[in-house]
């Protein structure tokens, strides 16, 4: 009787531990959140936005050069990563069932676990070394490596999910291998593919080690993709090491732009996908 | 002990059952009346059971008597709610998130269903074996047959081998693996991990067992092992089975219950009685064609 | 295509190993061992970093394990319906949260709660534990532990959680009709059966800990320390990098510093093929561990 009452009294009781480790850890979540979400706010306005980082000490002044920066590392990221990432799937959907094939998927997922910094120390021994100066392509570049994997790895699931049936009916109309490819099955694959590109920008919009030694960072306004390059997130890292309190006011302010697009992105994913697979 | 019966419209269709039976075997309604009011382990008596999900009505209004160390199968087609009805013996029933269940079950005269009750003391006493054998892969032979009996106790258990030995013996089991006691229970055939699944069952020294299609899963050889089986264990134990094998029914069990879906597709049921009585002259048109094969 | 795939690892790889050509010359396997890393020497050692990551990875899962596994059972097995897809939703979306944004928080929020009262309360009252012994300043390996537990929580949680939503429920039922309660179930049942992939999950969390840098940068002091003080500043090999690499004059240093990135891919890469070895097995013999 008392052993039923002892496995009763356990029962109930981890049931209640259960219960608060996750909410534990929601908690967690809106604590980060709430606080950047109340800190950052303060910090938005039309300068902000628009206006270049002013000389310590000065108020006023924004972060558009980062923005700016920013967009245009994604964009070089993306222009190098989609590419390749989508050749490679392509590959590995349509001829990539052997050892090649093993071993690519093993390697992408190899890279998948570099940590971003090491990815920077490559970027940085291929590109910066070699032509001594950082530059925003650097940065672009050690960004594309982390989408990579991503692409790839998402690019050839849609494509598997393509029914054969319809690669098939293609090659019996007689179009040719590549055309089949480009013009039926990738289509038909479009919005998952999308998605996963659209994943894979918002994972690395907020990285910064990769940053730190390739973009650099500059205080001024450049959009030259060999010189060095203010991003978002490398300036929410200066700011916040700063002792200066508009710096650090600042960087909340970054940090609430970064945080509420890559959130928004992933929700706003999550919704489309579920919506596309009939949750 | 009076069918107590509620005088609902369903039980009209009831009442020709019941006035069916009293009929036709009196002296077997006052002994189960005898012996389950005295309170004899292992008789189960149900009354007026409905159960569902949701909204969906599953069974209806089943009425009946499980005689103590007696084999009593439930038949019928497909969607009739054998299984639902088997699983509201032992409260698994309601562990399916909506699932609910009304009426009553006494289980030697005291309702399982009554407010208090706790289903996991209901399940010592009330075992189950089910339709694909389920041990746990993560354990030894050893280990599934002690699993129950770990629950109620810290640390070691007194005398466990003997009770792990006894179990596998009682499960014709035994022989079979007596040299592989700690190997991992899934290593075993698709019949032997059914009768480990019977052995596990026993080792807690149930009243009832309830088998779900226990060899439904497996093929003919290992299950004229687990018939034989079956008819071994009445001796000490209340069988009560599913099975969609009228053949099976036949061959092994004293009782039947046959259930049917009706056109509000809840599962009602039809006729119960002795089991040769049933198959030879059954008492209900629908009986008589489901035993025949007009539909099933 | 595919082909550049495996040209870049094989790139990064050699320019790991080429980069690191002076400092693996000049040290060899002593690089490891050895604790001294002063850059105005021109003398290095990288056991300080490679101390503070095992330590502070180790620690956070820890933390972070234990609640990550209570956590997935509950969304798995006991929450209602309603509750489940948000707070999953919730807990997946820490995991989106950009590294350099946790460091800000940890730097502005955290930081100043562990310095008072949690660490001065801890030194106060148990003061004579040498975990406990050195200044309170807040920045330290506890601040770094508990931004990582943080971090790495949604990982653990998600593929626990994931795992135990295969178990079959044919073993749940199995346990529950011996008269087992809901715990007991879960606990003897369901977590074993789920054993190897949630295993797997809490390496991957651990492999996002090691790697980790920015937040780790922020708050962990950067200092080549070895110290038994949780309150201690120490280094990662990471955060080393991170701190030094912009900074580093000498053609060695340089060399060194991609060196410790060298054994941080390594250590990765450890982690990353065991955690793939066990969820390879499970999903080749049926999900059955």
């Amino acid at each position: 009787m008392i052993m039923l009452l002892w496995r009763k009294s356990v029962n109930r009781l981890m049931g209640v531990m259960t219960a608060l480790s996750a909410l534990l850890a929601a908690a967690a979540l809106l604590a980060v959140l709430g606080y950047v979400a109340l800190n950052g706010w303060r910090a938005l306005n039309v300068d902000f936005f628009l206006r270049l980082p002013t000389p310590v000490g000065i108020p006023g002044g924004g972060v558009s050069n980062a923005i700016v920066g920013s967009l245009i590392v994604i964009g070089l990221a993306t222009l190098f990563a989609v590419p390749i990432g989508l050749g490679a799937g392509i590959y590995l959907s349509e001829f990539g069932d052997n050892r090649f094939g093993d071993l690519v998927r093993y390697l992408a997922d190899v890279l998948s676990g570099v940590p971003s910094i090491v990815v920077g120390i490559f970027a940085y021994a291929l590109i910066v070394a070699r032509r001594g100066q950082f530059s925003a392509l650097s940065g672009g570049f050690a960004l594309g490596v982390m989408m990579l994997p991503a692409i790839t790895r998402t690019t050839e699931e849609m494509l598997r999910m393509v029914p054969n049936s319809l690669r098939e009916g293609s090659l019996a109309l007689g179009l040719p291998r590549w055309r089949t490819m480009f013009s039926v099955v990738l289509p038909m694959a479009r919005s998952g593919v999308t998605t996963g590109i659209v994943l894979a920008i918002a994972r690395v919009a907020g990285e910064t080690a990769p940053l730190l030694f390739t973009a650099f960072g500059n205080p001024f306004w450049s959009v030259d993709v060999q010189q060095p390059i203010a991003t978002l997130p490398h300036t929410v890292f200066t700011y916040a090491i700063s002792p200066y309190a508009d710096w650090q006011s600042k960087a909340w302010g970054t940090a609430l732009l970064l945080t509420g697009f890559v959130c928004l992105t992933s929700l706003l994913v999550r919704r489309f996908s579920r919506q596309r697979q009939g949750a | 002990m009076t069918t107590r019966t509620a005088n609902t419209p369903a039980t009209q269709v009831l009442g020709k059952v019941g006035r069916a039976r009293e009929a036709t075997a009196p002296d077997h309604a006052l002994r189960c009346s005898a012996e389950v009011a005295a309170g004899t382990s292992g008789g189960l008596a149900v009354n007026d059971l409905g159960a569902g999900f949701g909204s969906f009505l599953a069974v209806d209004a089943i009425s009946l008597q499980i005689l103590p160390n007696k084999i009593t199968a439930i038949i019928g087609p497909s969607g009739s709610g054998k299984s639902t009805f088997l699983r509201c013996l032992n409260r698994m029933h309601e562990e399916v998130r909506g699932a609910w269940a009304r009426g009553s079950v006494l289980l030697d005269g005291k309702d399982i269903y009554a407010a208090g009750t706790d289903p996991v003391q209901v399940r010592r006493r009330v075992g189950m074996v089910f339709q694909k054998p389920n041990p746990f892969p993560t354990m030894s032979v050893y280990e599934n047959v002690a699993a129950g009996l770990r629950l109620n106790r810290f640390g070691r258990v007194p005398g466990l081998d003997e009770i792990v030995e006894r179990a596998l013996v009682r499960a014709a089991l035994w022989d079979e693996v007596k040299d592989k006691l700690h190997q991992s229970g899934a290593a075993l055939s698709g019949g032997q991990q059914q009768r480990l699944c019977i052995a596990r069952a026993l080792a807690v020294q149930p009243e009832v067992l309830l088998m779900d299609e226990p060899a439904s899963a497996l093929d003919p050889v290992a299950t004229l092992k687990i018939e034989e089986l079956m008819r071994e264990l009445a001796r000490d134990y209340t069988i009560v089975i599913v099975t969609h094998n009228m053949q099976q029914a036949a061959r092994v069990s004293d009782y039947t219950a046959f259930l049917m879906m009706d056109e509000d597709r809840a599962g009602r049921l039809v006729e119960f009685g002795p089991t040769d009585q049933l198959f030879t002259k059954p008492k209900d048109r629908r009986t008589e064609d489901y035993i025949t094969g007009r539909f099933g | 295509m595919a082909a550049t795939l495996v040209m870049l690892i094989l790139l990064l790889v050699y320019e790991l190993f080429d980069g690191s050509r002076l400092g693996l010359a000049q040290y060899g396997f002593r690089f490891l061992t050895e604790s001294r890393w002063d850059p105005v020497f021109d003398h290095y050692g990288s056991f300080p970093a490679i101390f503070g990551t095992v330590v502070s990875s180790m620690l956070a899962l820890a933390i972070a394990a234990p609640l990550g596994l209570l956590a997935a059972i509950y969304l798995a097995e006991l929450a209602p319906r309603w509750l489940d897809q948000p707070l999953s939703f919730l807990i997946e979306l820490l995991a989106s949260v950009p590294s350099v944004v946790y460091g800000l928080w940890g730097l502005y929020v955290l930081v100043p709660i562990l310095r008072d009262p949690i660490q001065t309360g801890l030194r106060a009252r148990l003061g004579f534990l040498p975990l406990f012994s050195c200044a309170p300043i807040g920045i330290g390996m506890m601040a770094a532990v508990s931004i990582l537990a943080i971090m790495i929580l949604p990982y653990a949680t998600a593929v626990a959680r994931d795992v135990l939503r295969a178990v079959p429920r044919d073993q749940r039922e199995a346990m529950l009709a011996l008269g087992a309660t809901r715990w007991e179930t879960i606990w003897r049942a369901v977590v074993p059966y789920a054993r190897s992939g949630i295993i797997g999950g809490l390496m991957l969390a651990l492999g996002r800990a090691v790697g980790e840098t920015m937040a780790v940068t922020m708050l962990i002091g950067n200092r080549p320390d070895v110290s038994a003080c949780l309150f201690s500043p120490a280094y990662t090999l990471a955060s080393q990098i991170a701190n030094e690499f912009t900074e580093a004059v000498s053609a060695m240093h340089v060399s060194v510093l991609i060196e410790l990135g060298l054994v941080l891919f390594g250590i990765t890469l450890v982690l990353n093929g065991a955690a793939r070895l066990l969820v390879w097995r499970i999903t080749r013999k049926g999900a059955k561990p």
